[in-house]
């Protein structure tokens, strides 16, 4: 049978129950989120039951506008044998951004992981070696937050002579 | 001695039964910025722990203040041995998500880019396992030609490593007949090179030696450990971005995978090979659909974009409309579309993928870079774990590993 991103979220309406939510197809992609502590479940489901055994893609995103689920986890999951491509995200919210790892079913997890931890400091409960792999070590905030912007490149109240102009 | 803080000894360095052996970051043998702290025994690797992120420039960080266009000059640092597929990844992606389309003509010119930077990336690579294994001629012979490649490029763009070239839409200008010409010489005269490199390395006993059986894994441990490109087709999955996801119009072109079975290093390195030889077959494709463009057709260089592509300089001078737009794209003025995307490309050492977020606003609400080398390095312990320390060097080259792509 062939796979189809209707079939994919028909099958997984009907195992998780209502659980596994907000599909949308984008560009071709079907996207779906779960609540976080369901992570493991729905990809062991997806990796044993549909094929989906290639990790192509995790990464963090942080909405700070979205209550009590400001950090993201976006997994990129990939079927080769009917070439087909998921979506799949958790939130959690960013007093406690408490996340399954992913490493038991994808080695590759392992340092995907710790790069989010490193950049977003989402807790990978049960990584081998969660620790910063990117940024040094002594650092004590996790820079890709949205709380950290980025100067405004339009500002002027910079002397123009420390940077070569004027 | 008070124990440094920062580094991590690898297990068992206390006994003292082995020696512990500091192996980069800039050892001339890692060919880039990577530390491994190895504890031998004797000649064999017994385990060791790896630490990147020595040239970490938080790219993606830098991504959410820069409109689209200057996203580019940062995907050139990504791996700099094949800045074209970067670049063009990049546009397509844009292209992808603000829904425009190219013609035929820029696929194709895109296609001889790509597939060119794919030569000069995978020729550097089984250049490097030659040096690595004790063979400098292979190296030096063909840098001539990554040379010629690179005149290509500046004749298209202006430069050579950190490209920059092409826009979303298209090129910034057209090919000169210099860059074809230049494009002629090199597909006549490369594949005698290219024959006379493998026949230095092909059955040559003591690289066979070196490298066959070395650097090993199962085609299933690779998928595991997110391997992708030469390295995961060396161990026999077939699986290539541009056939799966075809994208910039390969679908046009009739090529074939070439995969290997034991995707130890030698299998990796004739994988590359035989992947030249597939580069060299496409742009030969692609330079014949391109000269069948006549007429006007052979001026299309890009997209009809103007919220994205810059018009011409005299138009910007003469005319209202293209100075609006030009000084719209400067400043970056213009909105982007809410939503997400990921796209894969196949680039020179497997699936770079681009995950784009845009909440509507002027620059990317955040932007995810797929680095392929970041995600196979780790499995670089399983490989060599009870191999010879040497056979580790040649291992680590033959991996391909670009430092700038891995630490982004």
């Amino acid at each position: 049978m062939a796979l189809t991103n209707e079939t994919i979220q028909a099958q997984l309406e009907a195992k998780f129950e209502g659980q596994v939510t907000a599909f949308s197809t984008e560009t071709g992609m079907l996207s779906f989120e779960s609540p976080a502590a369901l992570n493991l479940k729905v990809m062991q489901y997806l990796f044993d039951e549909l094929g989906f055994t290639f990790l192509s893609d995790l990464c963090g995103v942080n909405y700070p506008d979205n209550v009590e689920g400001e950090l993201v986890v976006v997994y990129h999951l990939h079927n080769f044998v009917e070439n087909i491509r998921l979506r799949y995200s958790i939130a959690v919210p960013i007093s406690k951004p408490d996340v399954f790892t992913a490493t038991k079913i994808f080695e590759s997890a392992n340092w995907m992981e710790r790069e989010t931890y490193d950049f977003f400091g989402i807790n990978f409960i049960g990584h081998p070696n969660l620790k910063r792999i990117l940024n040094v070590e002594e650092m004590d905030y996790f820079p890709m937050r949205k709380e950290f912007p980025l100067e405004d490149q339009t500002r002027i109240d910079k002397d123009d002579e420390m940077f070569g102009r004027g | 001695m008070e124990a440094q803080h920062n580094i991590t000894l690898p297990e068992g360095s206390i006994e003292k039964k082995t020696t512990t052996l500091n192996f980069g970051p800039t050892h001339p043998a890692t060919h880039g910025v990577f530390q491994n702290i190895m504890e031998i025994d004797g000649e064999r690797v017994v385990s060791t722990e790896q630490s990147v992120g020595f040239i970490h420039r938080a790219f993606e960080k830098l991504s959410e203040r820069r409109n689209l266009y200057q996203i580019t000059p940062i995907t050139d640092r990504l791996n700099y041995c094949s800045s074209p597929i970067n670049n063009m990844g990049w546009h397509l992606t844009c292209e992808k998500f603000l829904k425009v389309e190219t013609p035929k003509r820029v696929d194709y010119l895109r296609i001889i880019i790509m597939e060119l930077a794919r030569i000069s990336d995978h020729l550097i690579c089984n250049s490097i396992v030659g040096v690595d294994t004790g063979a400098y001629t292979g190296f030096l012979y063909v840098m001539q030609y990554r040379e010629l490649i690179y005149e290509i490029y500046e004749e298209v763009c202006g430069s050579r490593l950190t490209t920059n070239i092409g826009r979303i839409g298209g090129f910034e200008r057209n090919f000169t007949n210099t860059a074809f010409e230049k494009l002629e010489k090199f597909l006549n005269e490369y594949p005698k090179v290219l024959k006379e490199f493998e026949s230095l390395f092909t059955r040559n006993r003591i690289f066979m030696e070196r490298t066959q059986g070395t650097g090993g894994i199962s085609a299933a441990r690779a998928m595991n450990y997110g391997f992708t490109g030469p390295n995961l087709r060396a161990t026999g999955v077939d699986y290539d971005v541009r056939v799966a996801n075809p994208y910039s119009s390969y679908q046009d072109f009739d090529f074939t995978v070439p995969v290997g079975s034991t995707g130890d290093n030698y299998d990796r390195f004739l994988v590359r090979n035989a992947e030249m030889w597939q580069s060299i077959s496409i742009i030969k494709q692609a330079y014949q659909k391109v000269q069948e463009f006549k007429g006007t057709d052979a001026e299309i260089f890009h997209a009809d974009v103007p919220e994205y592509y810059l018009p011409k300089k005299e138009d910007v001078y003469n005319n209202m409309e293209a100075l609006i737009w030009h000084f719209k794209i400067i400043m970056g003025e213009v909105d982007l579309p809410k939503g997400q995307i990921y796209n894969p490309v196949e680039g020179a050492n497997g699936e770079l993928g681009f995950y784009l977020i845009s909440d509507g606003g002027r620059t990317p609400f955040r932007l995810h870079f797929r680095r392929p080398c970041f995600i196979y390095y780790q499995a670089y312990p399983e490989l060599i774990t009870g191999g010879m320390l040497s056979d580790a060097v040649v291992t680590m080259s033959s991996l391909n590993l670009i430092a700038g792509e891995l630490d982004a």
